[in-house]
């Protein structure tokens, strides 16, 4: 791998932005260049949050170009959806398989996609959908903050970066306090994909659904 | 030392590093983080200022004085600067002086989007535009030389995406010792703006700016990367990052120093190339410049002129404009994808959330489901701060969001125009330090019967928790004297002044209520600590779903923990900050919103 563009999307508070700097730190640690960007809205929690990160031998744009990200990061199901036209072709899409609501659908204003609809706009770009229950293993991990390391974890998978360096990276982000409990989510993420690819036969989503 | 920062903790590194002792700012995204980061390092006073005029005078005494001071705001604190900003550029400076202004294109989080560009034209001051981190770090050792030699105030404009992109920097230097001591120098024709001083520097201005324009020719950071003959792109800042990615084959002329622009460079440019295009983000800057040089050049007639750039609006611009040719790579068809909106919400337990739910039914903004909308009354004038966020459904309380410290003048013209309606003015407490001040000075003055509502929240919460002259601590963490809003309001000769809790929706009903129904000028203040800096959670609440009738009036305080699917309301115990809020519990009329968590209320993958 000489080069790769990544989205992390989600919601607000989901610890995105966390997230994409250990990737950030990590690639650099790896020797690459690298440049990441975060488009935050109002910078407040509950908004629909996206990070671009690119690395390569040079990178100079920090944004990645629609149908140019060979992975999307997705900490929530809607959000998946929402920047899908950024994947490219055969592209990788891992995905909490996880719904929150906005308001307008708490509201009664507009509807929240089926997973089949969620689905179907994934499929027009890829069929490599790989959906994790995360949220569900970071809140029997003992805290629901752990997600994002979690969703690294799934990530690191697909990028050769020595593990030692996501670990390193990780140690360097986090609070001491938590390195160990994030530790133990990293692992946990990476053995949600590895099982997945054992088993796997065609596509992923089925077989996770539900 | 090679680090991945961002660009604002470039630019706060490149500053370190030229010894600059004094720094200046309001926090205002996206610059926040520049002096976020200077007040971390040692031998530096960094001070959060009341807004950016008073940033902007500290700035420009400390540079009287002798030291190498800084100064940044966001694009639209310039504004606000600007008074101070023009006087600078009047007087010239002693130790360096750099403003950095951080433009927001696009309007991440900013009322307008004006291109500060303008200012350096307008004050006839240099200006840089770094192009990323790197550049962000280097460019900062050459402002302060350039402002000390050519004794000027210097413009560093950034943008969002450069402040807030994160790429390699390699840092160089190390802490420049100062060379001058700290010391006035008495020259009053050069300080004191008297007319008669101040005919004697505009002609020192204009000859200062004719030498500038022969250093900007030889300014390292103004380049030209040879290319292809057929396309000549002149580009600064992040959109030259964008175009040599959608053009790698162009011969480029990347500028670095912008204001006065290098205008031999820029014809030598010209005739190496058969087409000149100027790409740029907002105005046409550049572009206009060019062209009144007598040279042929193109550029907002095929990019836009408004938002943010990217490469995909260059490629597509650039094909139709047959700059690109060759067969598009196939690309997924980007259909608008008819999906729910997700804009940012007030926090879960946010101190705002309570106030807000009562102006918005004293105000009849909302209905409940089902319900048809009703007739709004009430004038809600608003101000700058998270609390804007209460214009979003379904609390829709508020009707105006100018600028900061607009509301409290806006709501007086309101009153004085005559309407009929009773108006109240929202205001954060960092806002009302800003300037909120000087508009209730004049409601009083005026004889107003307005309603000021101050939001007490402890901090500056928007641009991310900074301190204020309200909280009683520094920038750099030092305990200071807190100024009380309620005394200010009194000594200004408010009466009718009232505390109360942002937690308790009666007293904050109560209030309301009875500063509506009074002929004078009123103030209340509502106090509740930042949600984001709690502490500790408790006791998340719960939905007993036997007692819940579903008629969805706790989803009209716009809780992000509160949410309705399919048919079921519940709380997202992980979001919920329990004790510290319960404002849905005192709100539910059929006390369906229970303490623990119990029947029925795990919430399903």
């Amino acid at each position: 791998m000489d080069r790769l563009n990544l989205l992390i999307t989600g919601i607000g508070g989901q610890g995105i932005i966390a997230a994409s700097d250990i990737v950030a730190e990590t690639a650099l640690a790896a020797g690459f260049d690298v440049k990441k960007t975060d488009s935050l809205g109002m910078a407040q929690r509950g908004g629909s949050v996206v990070s671009h990160i690119r690395l390569a031998p040079k990178v100079r744009s920090p944004l990645v170009k629609m149908g140019e990200a060979d992975i999307i990061l997705a900490f929530e199901k809607l959000e998946s959806a929402r920047w899908s036209h950024y994947l490219r072709p055969d592209g990788i899409a891992i995905i909490n398989n996880h719904s929150v609501p906005p308001p307008s659908v708490s509201l009664g204003k507009e509807r929240y996609p089926g997973d089949e609809e969620i689905t179907d706009i994934l499929k027009q770009q890829t069929d490599k959908i790989y959906l994790i229950n995360g949220a569900d293993l970071a809140e029997e991990l003992g805290n629901i903050k752990t997600l994002n390391i979690l969703m690294l974890g799934c990530l690191s998978i697909f990028i050769p970066f020595e593990e030692d360096i996501w670990r390193d990276c990780i140690a360097k982000r986090l609070p001491a306090r938590v390195v160990e409990l994030n530790t133990t989510a990293f692992e946990q993420g990476r053995r949600e994909i590895e099982n997945i690819l054992n088993t796997e036969t065609g596509s992923a989503y089925g077989k996770r659904e539900g | 030392m090679i680090k991945l920062l961002s660009g604002n903790e470039a630019i706060a590194l490149g500053a370190y590093h030229a010894g600059v002792m004094v720094a200046a700012a309001y926090p205002g995204t996206p610059s926040t983080e520049i002096l976020e980061n200077l007040a971390r390092f040692d031998g530096i006073y960094a001070e959060w200022s009341t807004n950016e005029k008073v940033a902007m005078e500290v700035g420009l005494g400390a540079s009287c004085a002798g030291v190498r001071s800084l100064v940044s705001m966001k694009h639209v604190g310039l504004n606000v600067a600007s008074d101070p900003f023009m006087a600078a550029a009047t007087t010239g400076v002693n130790g360096g002086l750099v403003v950095i202004s951080a433009d927001d294109p696009g309007m991440h989080s900013s009322q307008n989007e004006q291109d500060n560009r303008h200012y350096a034209r307008l004050a006839k001051v240099p200006m840089l535009e770094p192009g990323d981190s790197q550049e962000a770090y280097e460019i900062m050792a050459y402002a302060f030389n350039i402002s000390e030699e050519f004794d000027t105030p210097v413009l560093v404009r950034t943008t969002t995406r450069i402040s807030h992109s994160k790429s390699v920097v390699k840092a160089t230097g190390n802490r420049k010792t100062p060379s001058k001591q700290p010391g006035f120098c008495y020259n009053p024709t050069k300080y004191v703006m008297l007319p008669a001083h101040a005919r004697l520097r505009h002609p020192l201005m204009e000859e200062r700016l004719s030498r500038l324009a022969a250093y900007a020719e030889t300014f390292p950071l103004n380049q030209i990367i040879p290319g292809e003959r057929r396309l000549g792109i002149v580009s600064s800042g992040v959109a030259y990052q964008y175009a040599r990615e959608v053009f790698p084959e162009a011969s480029f002329l990347k500028l670095a120093l912008t204001y006065p622009l290098p205008r031999d460079l820029i014809r030598r440019f010209a005739e190496q190339v058969e087409r000149l295009v100027v790409i740029e983000e907002l105005d046409p800057f550049l572009e206009d410049s060019i062209r009144a040089m007598g040279i042929k050049v193109t550029g907002k007639e095929l990019f836009p002129i408004t938002g943010e750039l990217n490469p995909d609006i260059i490629e597509q611009a650039s094909r139709k404009a047959g700059l690109l040719t060759g067969s598009l790579k196939q690309k997924p068809e980007y259909r608008a994808l008819n999906l729910p909106s997700r804009p940012p919400l007030l926090c879960p337990g946010c101190p705002h959330s309570g106030i807000f739910f009562v102006l918005s039914s004293l105000g009849q903004r909302s209905s409940l489901p089902g319900k048809p909308a009703r007739e709004p009354k009430l004038i809600i004038a608003g101000d700058i701060g998270c609390y804007t966020l209460g214009a979003h459904p379904p609390l829709s309380a508020m009707d105006t969001c100018s600028c900061m410290g607009a509301g409290i003048g806006q709501a007086l013209g309101m009153e004085k125009a005559g309407v009929a309606e009773k108006i109240v003015a929202v205001i954060g407490d960092s806002t009302f330090l800003h300037s909120g001040i000087t508009g209730l000075v004049n409601a009083v003055y005026n004889k107003g019967r307005i309603t000021i509502i101050i939001l007490d929240n402890r901090t500056t919460a928007m641009t991310g928790q900074q301190e204020h002259p309200g909280t009683g601590i520094t920038a750099q963490g030092q305990e200071t004297t807190a100024v009380d809003l309620a005394q200010v309001a009194r000594g200004i000769g408010i009466n009718d002044v009232k505390m109360v809790d942002a937690f308790n929706i009666k007293a904050i009903r109560a209030s309301v209520k009875s500063s509506l129904d009074s002929p004078e000028l009123s103030v209340i203040i509502v106090r509740g600590a930042c949600a984001v800096r709690l502490s500790g959670r408790s006791n998340p609440r719960a939905i007993d779903s036997d007692l819940c009738n579903m008629c969805g009036l706790c989803l009209l305080i716009g809780c992000p923990a509160i949410r309705k699917e399919k048919e079921r309301v519940y709380i997202d115990t992980s979001l919920c900050v329990g004790d510290a809020c319960t404002i849905c519990q005192q709100i539910c009329p059929r006390k369906a919103i229970v303490t623990s968590v119990n029947k029925g209320e795990k919430k399903d993958g």
